[in-house]
């Protein structure tokens, strides 16, 4: 479980960034982290596997306090993929990229041999074993990174900002593949500010802005709150939009995604009949 | 937008500046007016070293004043297209160009970006790295001080660009203190300011909130419909775009497959491409396929809205 | 705001005194002159900050002098005239925007294509340094401990920074010279800024100081002898080859 109590968090010799902030995220539960830019949502993702601590409050990973820790015992548990792939990879091959997490946990040379190979299946790069991540396409590229830290499969995992730059397919791909992560019992938080991709995928929103947590429900309920969403810059998903303007014919609002719009619908007119 | 009917109409202000610099082929612009703006014939490019073209055999023309979106799924080759257009392909990027391609009466091949650029301008998707100065204002001036403009003429053209775009009040701020959407709308401004009669836009709302995004689309569109610039803008969300093209082209594989208005585009095929529909398309596909008998293909939401009411309310 | 150019001739005036003089009341003196300086700047902190980047080197300079035999007197001076100039420079930099730098060069008649170069450089570095502490950032969440193992290994340790660091830097480099060559970069030959800048009477004033205190120092130099402090310590001859 990662859970904060009253976190506040200033950069050195900046304003607030966080300004008292008390979560409690589940194992295994499946969150969105939403808000404007400059919200504080990488912020706060920083201070769950140690990288930034707290000025005030605290932040416990599974009944860990982060101040008794360190950023390499809390990333075993706490796995963050950063939003550009181009600031991890270094390495000559993606093996040798994927290796270099395993190597600094200690792995043994054959279990790192093993697990490479299977993450690489998993996610659909095992041609790419020996190329040089460099020459990867940008969509091929993220897809490593996001290799090189499940390869250690740590039970929570950060995804920050997992779908910018990426074309509907990949989109689907990396939703399917969120849902099996998350079927598979671990938790996954992802930052984003996409609404039609949390509205197809549902999962809870923890909506941010400036600093502070101003909304915490699920996204059928979320999503269809306007003001709240017009606080944060976002907007309501097109379905959820085309709902909105027929609720007065009696369709449910909370129908955010295409199948169940179509439901709703259908019943609707079989209501009239 | 205020401010902006002071001005003279965009294509008379051309015709009236006497201070625009040598490189400004006023006349071959000024003789192409009626013809197409983009013609594309047999384009083909391959970068050095790869094996296989990036476009292929692409033949199309652009009418002035068309918003055009392009879009297809990763690598098909839209943001080669964009390079094409503006002269970055084959200047910046090498490579085997074959065919023919044609912006404002300028044969890409011909020329440099540089005497592209105040033909064609190109808006790139990260704000970041196409804002460099320290003021907004310095980054708008940096295109027409390129061209050896007079100070006076630089000075309007900035005022100019800066109130089109609404960012007159963030002038004098730095672009690293600016929000994303603001940071755009100065990016646009930046290329405006060269007075461009075509704008390219690759995936301009990619780092931006919903609703910048849907406020950058705003400032687009009117720069098509008040400026009657041309617009290509490249991008996957179809959803937020589809209310403002007038002509959507998709690409696969380096290949035009589908050009023609959102609703003879958003199709069968399209959908078997990979490419993303707005959702309510897709929805009505489905309700479509449940035997509703639905005789139109809305793509935004009010139309959607308006043919549902009707449904249910007769 | 100070014109660049008059600041520049401030801080070249600073700096030829510096190296003209070896007489360490001298060098304590044109080390003070600085001080109003920053006070007027107002940069107190960040100056302090470079004072104590530099802090290393300095104490470096002054053991090379002493152990290679200099009085201890000497050393300081030496030490006072590395700081001197170290500092003056910081600040002339730390107050003086890229872009005015710039448009300095510019109208200097420094080649457009030299100047901008040398103002993107300079801009890039808080942008480069974002970048690192990202870098950094990202390889410690995949276990990467930059405090850990013997010298060899925290050498080996930065390449998994250096490298990504430098991909970064190429990547944003080619997008930033697109965005430039979409808007024209290198169309013509004859620029003429928007923004221009201009001498204003407290310019021409620091210049004019600034030419009547080096004078002065010259002066001083030439037919004042200054004195020396007397503190007998120098280094004990252990190495006889010294």
């Amino acid at each position: 479980m990662i859970e904060t109590e009253a976190l506040r968090f200033s950069y050195p010799g900046s304003s607030e960034v966080l300004r008292g902030i008390d979560l409690a995220i589940n194992d295994g539960q499946f969150v969105a982290i939403m808000g404007e830019n400059g919200a504080g949502k990488t912020t706060l993702v920083k201070t769950f596997n140690g990288l930034l601590m707290p000025t005030a409050g605290r932040v416990k990973v599974d009944g860990v306090d982060t101040h008794d820790s360190s950023v390499a015992r809390l990333s075993r548990d706490v796995g963050l993929v950063f939003q550009n792939p181009d600031h991890q990879l270094f390495s000559e091959t993606v093996r040798e990229e994927l290796a270099f997490s395993l190597r600094n946990f200690g792995y043994e040379e054959d279990t790192i041999e093993r697990r490479v190979g299977t993450i690489l299946e998993t996610l659909d790069l095992t041609r790419y074993t020996e190329s040089s991540p460099f020459v990867l396409s940008g969509g091929e590229r993220k897809r490593v990174a996001l290799a090189a830290v499940l390869v250690w499969n740590p039970k929570h995992i950060i995804l920050d900002e997992p779908t910018i730059g990426q074309d509907y397919q990949q989109k689907d791909r990396l939703r399917n593949f969120i849902i099996q992560l998350n079927a598979q019992g671990k938790t996954v938080i992802i930052i984003t500010h996409d609404v039609e991709f949390v509205a197809e995928c549902k999962p809870r929103i923890i909506l941010l802005s400036k600093g502070q947590v101003i909304g915490d429900r699920p996204a059928e309920d979320l999503l269809t709150d306007g003001e709240l969403l017009d606080k944060a810059s976002l907007t309501r998903p097109q379905i959820g939009a085309l709902m909105h303007q027929l609720r007065d014919l009696g369709l449910p609002e909370h129908a955010i995604d295409v199948y169940s719009a179509e439901q709703a619908i259908l019943q609707a007119l079989r209501r009239k009949k | 937008m205020k401010g902006y009917m002071a001005q003279p109409r965009y294509g008379a202000q051309l015709e009236n500046d006497s201070c625009l610099g040598p490189l400004h082929p006023l006349g071959t612009a000024r003789g192409y007016k009626d013809l197409s703006i983009i013609q594309a014939n047999h384009l083909t490019f391959t970068y050095t070293g790869a094996s296989k073209p990036s476009v292929e055999d692409v033949s199309t023309t652009v009418s002035p004043g068309e918003f055009v979106v392009l879009t297809g799924p990763s690598g098909c080759g839209k943001t080669t297209i964009c390079r094409c257009l503006n002269g970055l392909i084959p200047n910046f990027y090498s490579g085997d160009f074959a065919g023919e391609l044609i912006v404002d009466g300028m044969n890409v091949k011909e020329h440099t970006t540089a005497e592209l650029a105040a033909h064609v301008g190109m808006v790139f998707q990260n704000p970041e790295n196409q804002l460099f100065s320290l003021s907004v204002e310095r980054d708008v001036a940096f295109g027409p001080e390129n061209l050896g403009l007079q100070r006076e003429e630089t000075r309007k053209r900035v005022d100019w660009a800066l109130d089109v775009t609404g960012i007159t009040h963030l002038k004098d701020k730095p672009p690293y203190e600016l929000s994303g959407g603001q940071q755009q709308r100065a990016a646009i401004a930046a290329v405006l300011a060269m007075q461009p009669k075509v704008m390219i836009l690759d995936e301009p709302t990619s780092f931006l909130d919903p609703k910048s995004a849907l406020e950058i689309l705003e400032v687009i569109s009117d720069l098509n419909k008040k400026l009657k610039i041309t617009i290509i803008l490249v991008e996957h969300r179809l959803d937020i775009v589809s209310q403002h093209a007038n002509r959507v082209i998709v690409m696969d594989n380096g290949k035009v497959v589908l050009d023609g208005t959102p609703r003879d585009v958003y199709g069968e095929q399209a959908r078997l491409i990979g490419i993303g529909l707005p959702r309510v398309t897709t929805l009505f596909n489905l309700l479509q396929r449940d035997g509703l008998g639905l005789t139109q293909t809305p793509t935004t939401v009010d139309e959607a809205a308006g043919v549902l009411r009707k449904m249910l309310s007769r | 705001m100070m014109d660049p150019r008059a600041k520049f001739i401030m801080t070249m005036g600073i700096f030829s005194a510096a190296l003209l003089f070896s007489n360490v009341y001298a060098l304590i003196i044109i080390f003070l002159v600085q001080l109003p300086i920053v006070y007027a700047a107002k940069s107190w902190r960040k100056w302090a900050g470079s004072m104590r980047a530099g802090l290393l080197l300095a104490v470096l300079i002054f053991v090379m002098n002493f152990v290679f035999g200099s009085t201890f007197v000497f050393s300081a001076a030496m030490t006072l005239r590395f700081v001197t100039l170290m500092s003056v420079f910081s600040l002339f930099f730390m107050t003086t925007s890229p872009d005015d730098l710039g448009l300095a060069l510019e109208q200097a008649h420094v080649p457009y294509t030299l100047s901008f170069t040398f103002t993107t450089a300079v801009r890039l570095v808080p942008t480069m340094a974002l970048d690192a502490q990202t870098v950094i950032d990202a390889q410690r969440s995949r276990g990467l401990e930059l405090d850990k193992g013997n010298f060899m290994k925290r050498i080996r340790n930065y390449i998994p920074i250096l490298i990504p660091l430098i991909v970064s830097a190429i990547r944003r480099s080619i997008e930033l010279a697109e965005a430039l060559e979409s808007r024209g970069f290198g169309a013509s030959p004859n620029r003429q800024p928007l923004i221009v800048l201009r001498m204003r009477a407290t310019d021409y004033l620091i210049i004019a100081s600034t030419a009547l205190m080096f004078a002065l120092a010259v002066y001083v130099y030439l037919y004042i002898p200054l004195p020396t402090p007397d503190i007998p310590i120098t280094m004990p001859k252990i190495f006889p080859w010294f």
